[in-house]
């Protein structure tokens, strides 16, 4: 499987052939800078493909059928969450959920082990640059539960402030915190703060949605509780993502949704539930999207997520460069300004060019970016920020990508006359 | 889209008319656009005759939502309150002349919303009981 896609990545030029929709020109006829996968990635063929197949060669429900196709089906289901389990580096493939997303996995969290585990007045800890499916499930199981929320602070880089952490972790039962900052790139210490929250007897979810696609993960060196994902953002479809949890603790958590397949009996009165993972999945599952993020998974694995993270590491520090040339028109870059600090995202402001209009000079050159609050409204509040526009990269942008931002950005600059 | 930047848009955006605030309005309207964030409020000084005799408007946001509420605005003083409820969006199409991209009719129409609502509480406040 992973044959296939490793043959046709021998650089750059080829990695953007394996994803069709880079070969699209827009109506204007330029060629596609797609510089908006921290909000989704693109897709490559293989991926594709894998949805197509499933559902020409052996769409049939899981768990049930005793034919063939069933049975082919059941396999790929359940081997595309092994390889999940392998990616992610998880002790045993029953760690490994499937949900929606990452946002649905947390919900699951909040709901199954906040509702049976914490009490009126535990502390729940995040940080302030969180997005907000990190955040609103969190005040939410507060208002049901009574506990309070703290935040962990953030300096005007979006760096966590970690000095004031043991007194923060005081009465803390949970602490919910992103590996890498959506808005920002910021990559955060998540291991140190994972160490200090064990310390005082907390549980730890990290948000790895923006983390997982772009850098190695090992779930079991970071110690991690709870760890959360969304496919969609790493080569996978839309409408699959992934709780790991640590087997003691899904074990003991009552189910969160409740139905067919979930079950291990029923009677009219009452119900025995199934075994890891599937206690958790309740109703027939996303089967092809599934199986395609496991395809999905195998190209990122052969092309080596040490390399996705050397690659982006490089266009960040060329884009840096390339910015700098900028910042003395008014260009403002936001977050911790440093490749190794940072995934590849760069958030920026132009002069006095609303971000919003930014996004629309650049759209006319082929070039999509993300602009606003990204879901982040009170991290932006916290840096006194409107909205940003947000540049953000994966393992099939290139050089190219970044002098077109350079010269939309200089287009920009022109049509706004600026000096 | 690059059309839209022209200089009489950027000369709203960045001199806004009647920006700002009334002393004493005598009704106020205010709204956001919650996925780019932009604000906007709107406060009308109104005449005994039901027109607008003085308007402010404040706010932040793009060129787009920006400079066409200081046109329109700039072209609701004088105006009876129930003419300014009868504003269509080619009003404010009229004013900036260019297509606007579907994508960004929500910042263009802000001020638009926000002036009727304002209109709309003036009229609340002038009937009687």
């Amino acid at each position: 499987m992973s044959g296939t896609a490793s043959a046709t990545i021998t650089g750059d030029r080829d990695v953007r052939a394996d994803f069709p929709i880079l070969g699209e020109r827009t109506s204007r006829g330029k060629r596609l800078v797609y510089l908006d996968s921290a909000a989704t990635s693109q897709k490559p063929a293989v991926v594709i493909d894998a949805i197509d197949r499933y559902y020409r060669e052996y769409n049939a429900n899981i768990h049930r059928g005793v034919y063939e196709i069933a049975a082919r089906a059941t396999d790929a289901f359940e081997d595309a969450r092994a390889k999940v389990a392998r990616f992610l580096n998880a002790g045993e493939s029953a760690e490994i959920i499937w949900t929606r997303n990452a946002t649905e996995a947390i919900n699951l969290v909040a709901w199954s082990w906040g509702g049976a585990n914490l009490r009126s007045g535990d502390v729940i800890l995040v940080s302030e640059l969180e997005h907000h499916s990190n955040l609103v499930p969190w005040q939410l199981l507060a208002e049901r539960t009574g506990a309070r929320l703290r935040f962990i602070p953030v300096d005007d880089r979006g760096e966590l402030q970690l000095d004031t952490l043991d007194a923060l972790l005081e009465g803390c039962a949970l602490v919910a915190v992103a590996h890498v900052s959506n808005t920002l790139g910021t990559i955060l210490p998540v291991a140190e703060i994972v160490a200090r929250a064990h310390a005082v007897g907390a549980v730890v979810l990290v948000d790895g949605a923006q983390a997982a696609p772009h850098m190695a993960v090992d779930v079991r060196a970071l110690d991690a509780d709870f760890y959360v994902l969304s496919a969609h953002k790493m080569l996978g479809p839309t409408g699959i993502g992934i709780l790991y949890g640590k087997r003691t603790l899904l074990e003991a958590m009552p189910p969160f949704l409740s139905g067919g397949d979930m079950i291990r009996s029923v009677s009219y009165e009452r119900s025995t539930f199934n075994d890891l993972p599937w206690k958790f999945e309740a109703g027939t599952s996303n089967i092809a999207d599934a199986i395609a993020f496991g395809s999905a998974i195998d190209y990122l694995e052969a092309y080596g997520m040490e390399n996705v993270r050397a690659h982006e590491r490089a266009l960040l520090a060329y884009a840096f460069e390339r910015l700098a040339t900028l910042e003395a028109r008014g260009l403002a870059l936001y977050g911790p300004h440093d490749p190794d600090r940072s995934s590849g995202v760069i958030s920026m402001n132009f002069a006095d060019i609303h971000a919003h209009d930014l996004a629309s000079i650049l759209d006319t050159e082929g070039i999509c970016i993300r602009a606003g609050h990204h879901c982040t409204m009170p991290l932006m509040g916290r840096l006194d920020l409107a909205a940003t526009a947000r540049a953000s990269f994966y393992l099939y942008n290139d050089r190219g990508d970044v002098d077109a931002l350079v010269t939309g950005l200089e287009k920009a600059a022109a049509i706004f006359r600026l000096s | 889209m690059d059309d839209f930047y022209r200089d009489f848009i950027l000369d709203h955006y960045r001199n806004p008319r009647n920006f700002g605030h009334l002393a004493e309005p005598d009704a106020v309207a205010e709204d956001r656009n919650p996925l780019c964030g932009d604000e906007m409020r709107v406060e009308i000084a109104v005449d005994d005759a039901g027109k607008v005799s003085d308007i402010r408007f404040s706010g932040k946001g793009c060129a787009i939502s920006q400079a066409s509420a200081s046109m329109l605005i700039e072209s609701a003083k004088g105006k009876s309150l129930e003419s300014i409820l009868a504003l269509g969006e080619e009003s404010v199409l009229e004013n900036v002349g260019i297509d606007i991209s579907p994508t960004r009719m929500k910042c263009a129409m802000l001020g638009l919303g926000v002036l009727k609502s304002a209109a709309l509480a003036g009229l609340a406040k002038a009937e009687p009981g």
